[in-house]
């Protein structure tokens, strides 16, 4: 069953400017619940804009999505940001962790504008970060954690309103070896909580991981070969 | 549920200032310092005006004076007797009273006769500041000379309480015969006329009456008294406002700088906060928050300085140009009041600009699209 569904969908930046530059070009894809799927593709080949695209984080410059049924692509800003709070949970290349506060507060940010109990959304963070090992560094600032460090605080805080789908960008761009596989044991067990994972990498370590079920392969802001 | 929102946001807000602690800090001293010294004025000016009020409210309810071709004339004692024709008229007094400038200290005194007094001739009281600037304690010699050179001891018999001493610290009380010796005031003459009305409504006729019946006299009633003090007490308020303006200004375009440009670092977070979900308004609830918690912890500092300053240091900073010109200036406890018009007045002057300051810039920022984050 698809979870999230792509229908035609085209992206284009600075429309009808002497720059104008089309980052996705007329895709369909179909995403499947509880599935791990990679968008993989060179450096420029569209997978950033598409996952951008399927999480609501920007709107399509043509084409329409689905998530289960609803129509996402017309919705007002207020509710697209409601289902991206609610549903999905993002990890960014670069962490994008904020920057002098501490790491369980950075976990603890989505979750804020919701106004839940502060003590039990306090608790959940904590829970989280134990999750992933890290539970000593709570209280430190984001800049003093290591690279392994930032990336699952990144992933705890991606979990905290418990979303459907996770979608990480290039999660071990920033990785050694053993951190990368170590990311990837997360997925597993992401995936066995029955979450959709949707990854955009060019990295080998991930695409061939035995935890992927399906590759889609981009280039120049299209999908190749069979991927759709 | 919404509470909790607004509770979560403020956390997050104070986390986030603390990060840029410094930069805040020196913010708030300065956002402190210029509502210290604004309120400290508006304080201090408008405490004195009560002052002033308060000590002239037994004050004769009309003052006649005597002029000639605009100038200051002694009364002869006949104006008395016709003054005291008039209806509604009573407690007519002739008063004596001059200035004597006092080489020694380079100080003016102000020398009045006053009978409640009961001085024998020689005795004096003096006001605080007299006392101060002489360095004189009851029952010392203190030396006056006459309007012809000559030089009489006199004997300090009291020195004036000092709660009253914005209008009594120059003060030297004497006997009839003494102060007609030190100024040369022949005898039958007086300095001015007071007098009191029974019907308070009366006043204004009774002294167009006094001006048909003695035209050269000048009747002062005791409202324009304290108009006088109250415009006095503005104008060197005004004055220390226009001095302090250097600082206003210069405080508004730190604050406009601080408030209105956000640095690359702060774009970077807003983006990060609208990837992980925030909505635009959540962004700008936490900087109205941000703003609201600078300006007002900084207003209600100002302000608890200000009073501390005014009310229990008897404003030091401000009193050579508040209290008065003249080197003998009064020292007393201000009563404290506060005048709501006048805070609110303060309030919305500092507070609510520089909270729309730090809303403004960010909606442009808010406004941006969540996926920036996603490429930077």
């Amino acid at each position: 069953m698809s979870i999230l569904q792509l229908k035609d969908i085209s992206k284009i930046f600075n429309q009808g400017r002497h720059n104008e530059f089309i980052a996705v070009d007329n895709v369909s894809v179909a995403i499947e619940a509880g599935k791990v799927t990679v968008l993989r593709g060179p450096s420029g080949s569209g997978k950033t804009t598409l996952l951008s695209l399927a999480g609501c984080m920007a709107r399509p410059t043509s084409g329409r999505i689905l998530f289960g049924d609803r129509e996402l692509t017309s919705l007002p800003e207020r509710f697209l940001t409601e289902i991206r709070r609610a549903a999905f949970g993002f990890i960014f290349q670069q962490f994008n962790l904020v920057r002098g506060i501490t790491a369980l507060e950075n976990v603890m940010l989505p979750a804020y504008p919701l106004g839940g109990s502060h003590d039990e959304l306090k608790n959940r963070a904590l829970e989280l970060l134990d999750l992933f090992g890290i539970k000593a560094r709570a209280s430190s600032r984001s800049e003093w954690l290591s690279g392994g460090e930032a990336q699952r605080t990144a992933i705890a805080r991606a979990l905290i309103n418990n979303p459907g789908v996770v979608i990480a960008d290039e999660p071990t761009a920033h990785l050694d070896t053993r951190l990368s596989r170590e990311f990837m044991d997360i997925v597993d067990r992401l995936k066995a909580q029955g979450k959709t994972v949707i990854i955009a990498s060019h990295d080998p370590l991930v695409y061939e991981a035995s935890v992927i079920d399906r590759v889609v392969s981009m280039r120049d802001g299209r999908i190749e070969g069979a991927g759709a | 549920m919404w509470v909790q929102k607004q509770r979560n946001i403020i956390d997050f807000t104070i986390s986030s200032l603390n990060r840029r602690k410094g930069k805040n800090t020196a913010l708030v001293l300065v956002y402190t310092l210029v509502v210290f010294l604004l309120a400290s004025v508006m304080f201090f000016t408008q405490a004195l005006k009560r002052e002033a009020s308060r000590v002239l409210r037994d004050a004769p309810e009309l003052v006649v004076q005597r002029m000639s071709a605009g100038r200051h004339e002694l009364v002869p004692k006949k104006y008395l007797a016709v003054v005291e024709t008039i209806k509604g008229v009573s407690s007519v007094r002739g008063r004596l009273w001059g200035y004597y400038y006092d080489p020694v200290v380079g100080a003016n005194y102000t020398i009045i006769v006053s009978e409640e007094a009961g001085h024998a001739p020689g005795d004096i009281t003096v006001g605080s500041g007299v006392a101060r600037a002489r360095a004189a304690a009851s029952s010392d010699i203190f030396v006056l000379r006459t309007y012809d050179g000559a030089t009489i001891p006199f004997q300090i018999k009291n020195i004036l309480p000092s709660d009253s001493e914005l209008v009594s610290s120059d003060l030297i009380i004497m006997s009839e015969p003494d102060y007609r010796r030190v100024f040369g005031t022949a005898a039958g003459y007086f300095t001015d006329i007071t007098l009191k009305v029974r019907n308070a409504k009366e006043v204004g006729t009774v002294a167009s009456k006094i001006v048909s019946l003695l035209p050269d006299t000048r009747p002062i009633t005791r409202r324009e008294i304290l108009r006088t003090y109250d415009s006095v007490f503005d104008w060197r308020g005004g004055l220390v406002v226009v001095i302090l303006t250097g600082a206003v200004l210069a405080f508004i375009i730190v604050a406009w700088d601080k408030a209105s440009g956000l640095s690359s670092d702060e774009k970077k977070e807003i983006g990060i906060l609208k990837a992980v979900g925030w909505e635009t308004s959540d962004v700008l609830l936490m900087k109205f928050w941000e703003g609201t918690v600078i300006s007002l912890c900084s207003f209600l500092t100002g302000i608890l300085l200000a009073y501390v300053h005014v009310f229990f240091t008897s404003a030091a900073l401000f009193a050579p140009v508040l209290k008065g010109w003249s080197v003998l200036y009064p020292e007393f406890r201000l009563v404290p009041f506060l005048d709501p018009y006048q805070l609110a007045t303060l309030f919305f002057l500092s507070v609510v600009p520089y909270t729309v300051a730090t809303i403004v810039p960010s909606w442009h920022a808010a406004t941006i699209d969540p996926d920036s984050v996603m490429r930077s």
